[in-house]
């Protein structure tokens, strides 16, 4: 019997979300009995080769390659799940909102006080991937199937909610295991 | 006693003493009716209507409408939890509401809402907006980012310290909570340890240099969901 797959990838995410995957601790071992891992920085799989059940999204889009993996992760993926704040609000990153991007690129290459930049020039190399005007939550990209809040959600978090999903069950969060930080 | 007035709430009789709000005579008999911009030592406001219940079928503000003999309220009901749902939703995604840092986390009354609520994350679209931040004072500072137009910095300035601090300007999106000063709060008589400071639900208006002080696990909403206070009451009372 072949296993379902599980794919994960951190966006605009600081891989705080991918710890606390991680922090699960030996139901790891669990949880590989169950599922396998496919394209997610745990494996090193870069591209999808099959169906998966469930995607783990860590992090909003802040760039086009954000919303390239994600839009390729909802065709790959049955279900896919917000992974903590930034997957569902934008997070930290999004605090750039209310900053015009060319004040941004202003601040981060050429104004900010420990910038060492002796070109005075904004990277705009075409290997770069262009920034998007703001920090987008997931949602507003793809149809996201399901939400696990937290900075990070904790591993009980993520453990309950892959179980539900493994087992066909409602994806229903205790008090205990809401928590936006 | 002759002049007690007697309803119910979700088929439970409550009795209530005349010129009682709806939320007043419920606190007082242990059900919990979620509400953000009504407090307990302030004159009613029926701004943030989380607090709606249906009064014989009609939509009302528990905070605001005065108990009658023989109403029927319905508060804890599917429909009346999806009502509070939106509404919190609407308020997280109409602010900038990180709670990852905030310093409020864990003790806020619009976190613990939601919270209770279960909500897992908003359906509506954020707005970002982008909103001032007045760090002027030596011991308070205000983010508006976080602020939700509960009015109770407004009426606690004014009903508890005797003070005039704080006043809403502005209409419908543009709203927001202004100072009594040309250049902000410092210019004001605001002082740390006023009441309008505490009774903010959220992080909008907060002490400075208190912050983080409660470890994460022992804050107010870690354990207990908001509320649970009042619900004890009608436990221990065996009612």
């Amino acid at each position: 019997m072949t296993k379902p797959k599980v794919a994960t990838t951190s966006l605009a995410g600081c891989f705080g979300c991918h710890m606390s995957i991680l922090d699960i601790d030996d139901r790891i071992l669990k949880l590989v009995d169950i599922i396998d891992f496919h394209k997610s920085p745990v494996t090193d799989i870069k591209k999808f080769s099959e169906r998966c059940l469930v995607g783990l999204i860590e992090g909003g889009c802040c760039n086009e390659e954000n919303v390239h993996v994600l839009q390729d992760f909802r065709k790959n993926c049955d279900i896919l799940i917000s992974l903590g704040d930034c997957a569902i609000m934008g997070g930290i990153p999004a605090m750039r909102n209310n900053v015009p991007l060319k004040e941004c690129f202003e601040e981060a290459y050429l104004n900010g006080v420990t910038v060492h930049n002796p070109s005075g020039r904004i990277p705009d190399s075409p290997e770069l991937p262009l920034l998007l005007d703001r920090v987008y939550p997931c949602s507003e990209v793809v149809k996201m199937d399901y939400h696990l809040p937290g900075c990070p959600p904790s591993a009980d978090t993520i453990w309950e909610a892959l179980v539900a999903l493994l087992n066909n069950k409602p994806l229903d969060l205790p008090y205990s295991l809401i928590k936006y930080d | 006693m002759s002049d007690e007035i007697k309803f119910s709430i979700d088929g439970v009789e409550i009795k209530a003493i005349p010129g009682q709000t709806i939320l007043q005579a419920a606190d007082a008999a242990g059900v919990y009716i979620p509400r953000l911009c009504a407090h307990r030592q302030l004159s009613p406001h029926g701004s943030c209507r989380v607090c709606t219940v249906k009064v014989n079928g009609r939509p009302q503000a528990a905070c605001t409408q005065p108990a009658a003999p023989g109403i029927i309220v319905e508060n804890n009901t599917d429909e009346m939890k999806a009502v509070r749902t939106s509404i919190v939703d609407m308020l997280f995604v109409e602010g900038n509401h990180f709670c990852m840092f905030c310093e409020k986390s864990g003790n806020c009354e619009l976190q613990a809402m939601a919270y209770r609520l279960g909500i897992a994350a908003p359906q509506h679209e954020y707005l970002f907006p982008s909103r001032p931040l007045d760090a002027s004072h030596p011991e308070v500072f205000i983010d508006r980012n976080r602020c939700i137009l509960c009015g109770r910095c407004v009426r606690a300035a004014k009903e508890l310290d005797n003070k005039n601090v704080f006043q809403f300007v502005g209409r419908g999106i543009h709203k927001h909570i202004a100072v009594n000063a040309e250049h902000g709060l410092s210019e004001t008589d605001l002082a740390g340890v006023d009441r309008a400071v505490s009774a903010c639900p959220v992080g909008a208006i907060l002490r400075k240099r208190v912050g983080y002080s409660i470890p994460v696990g022992e804050r107010l909403y870690d354990k207990q969901p908001i509320g649970s206070d009042i619900e004890a009451d009608r436990s221990s009372a065996g009612k």
